[in-house]
């Protein structure tokens, strides 16, 4: 009895401390999804209290390119509303732990599905390695300079996605012009001929009509 | 005596079932509610050679006591990926915590969808299913504490590893936007082509038909006689 009792005393010192390292854990979630007409979709993450959180999203292709979209604390709190937006950066400080949602609706739109892409991250970035948190020394040179060029990278990287998620959205409209223009003008060139025919043909019709009346005045 | 010694004991048991059950319930991160065989679909657009790891965790809704159960054996998400040619990548079965890996082999939109297999459709008639989902690409995808006690680096090293990879990514995503750009300009062209083509093929259609029209209509009203 006299040794159970440390042991499960350690036993509930490492549970409490994989809880506060799940609790620490920082987060982030990229990801691209369709959204079908007249839906919504939404998206929950658990947040700790005072962590900053940010939301960009951005609508890929699909109709206007714009969605509407509300973030909502865990009481129910709407902390962030646009309606009919293209894309957007919002962040927020935490005031109370709970689930956030986040939600993007295609309610306004009759016939067009829009592709969102969406980055929810969460708190900062860890550290490379788990046991660097609690270090005691300050970084050598060539420790801090590697930590600069990583942020430096992770800005590049960044701005990459931005740019992709760009130019993505601008060869979607152009193979819609480039498909929109083919037919517009197959459609043109029918009705083109359907309606000289149909000109000809009337001109046509009143002349065969009317023969007989204007012979009768004349005469 | 026996009583006041497993007192504490069973305090610290029930504590310790508190915690486990907090740890185990613990949000692996985002998550998203699912019908019953719905399909939800994300899409990556990724350069070739590229590691897309996906993790995910799903909760059954119960129904008579109106909170999500921590795990359900028995439920399964079926896990599909297709490439930008439409081509099914990986298309498997997983369990109710899974973990899938693919790597690109074309650059540009793979597609990956999940859609539950319910093997209990009557306990889940009406339910929802909840699904936790993480999906790393690239270099996010590498895990670095693994990669130090693998290879035995020291942190500086570790550090140095991690800009490599980064690097890396960088220079396949400038590679996949050069191909990307290619398109773009090739499809622009085309545009501008038929554009061109088109209008002039118009123009001539109408003249065409204008003469056409004339023509016809001179030669019938010289039968008709009013000309």
């Amino acid at each position: 009895m006299g040794s159970a009792a440390p042991r499960s005393a350690s036993v509930l010192l490492l549970l409490l401390f994989l809880l506060l390292l799940r609790a620490e854990q920082p987060r982030g979630a990229e990801l691209t999804f369709e959204l079908p007409d007249n839906a919504k979709q939404c998206f929950h993450e658990e947040v700790e209290q005072g962590v900053k959180f940010s939301l960009d999203y951005q609508v890929i292709t699909g109709g206007h390119y714009d969605v509407d979209c509300y973030v909502e604390d865990p009481q129910g709190n709407t902390i962030y509303r646009e309606t009919k937006k293209q894309y957007d950066s919002f962040t927020y400080r935490a005031e109370v732990k709970g689930v956030y949602q986040f939600c993007f609706s295609n309610e306004f739109s009759t016939f067009s599905h829009k592709t969102v892409y969406f980055d929810f991250q969460v708190g900062d970035e860890p550290p490379i390695l788990p046991d660097m948190g609690n270090r005691v020394t300050a970084l050598t040179q060539m420790e801090s300079a590697c930590v600069t060029i990583h942020e430096a990278l992770k800005t590049v990287i960044d701005s990459q996605t931005h740019y992709r998620l760009r130019e993505a959205q601008d060869r979607a409209r152009a193979e819609d012009l480039n498909s929109r223009v083919s037919y517009w003008s197959i459609g043109e060139t029918i009705a083109l001929f359907v309606v000289s025919f149909s000109q000809v043909l009337l001109l046509k019709s009143f002349f065969t009509e009317k023969r007989p009346i204007s012979r009768a005045v004349h005469s | 005596m026996a009583g006041v010694g497993l007192g504490p004991l069973r305090a610290m048991g029930r504590q310790a079932l508190v915690l486990l059950a907090l740890c185990a319930t613990g949000a692996r991160g985002l998550y998203f509610h699912i019908g019953e065989t719905e399909k939800r679909c994300f899409i990556e657009e990724i350069p070739d050679e590229t590691m897309v790891i996906g993790n995910y965790r799903t909760q059954m809704w119960d129904k008579q006591k109106e909170v999500f159960l921590p795990s359900t054996p028995g439920l399964g998400m079926h896990v599909e990926v297709k490439d930008p040619d439409g081509k099914v990548v990986l298309s498997r079965q997983y369990g109710s915590e899974g973990r899938f890996t693919f790597t690109s082999h074309t650059p540009g939109d793979h597609q990956i969808c999940l859609h539950s297999n319910s093997t209990r459709m009557a306990l889940f008639a009406g339910g929802k299913l909840r699904v936790h989902l993480d999906i790393q690409v690239g270099e996010h995808a590498n895990n670095y504490p693994e990669i130090a006690a693998k290879d035995k680096l020291t942190e500086l090293q570790l550090r140095a590893r991690q800009l490599l990879d980064q690097v890396e990514q960088i220079q396949k995503e400038q590679d996949y936007q050069r191909y990307r750009e290619e398109r773009f300009r090739l499809t622009s062209e085309s545009t501008n082509q038929r554009v061109l083509w088109w209008s002039i093929a118009q123009t001539v259609i109408l003249i065409l038909t204008g003469i056409w029209q004339m023509r016809h209509l001179k030669s019938f009203f010289e039968a008709k006689k009013l000309v």
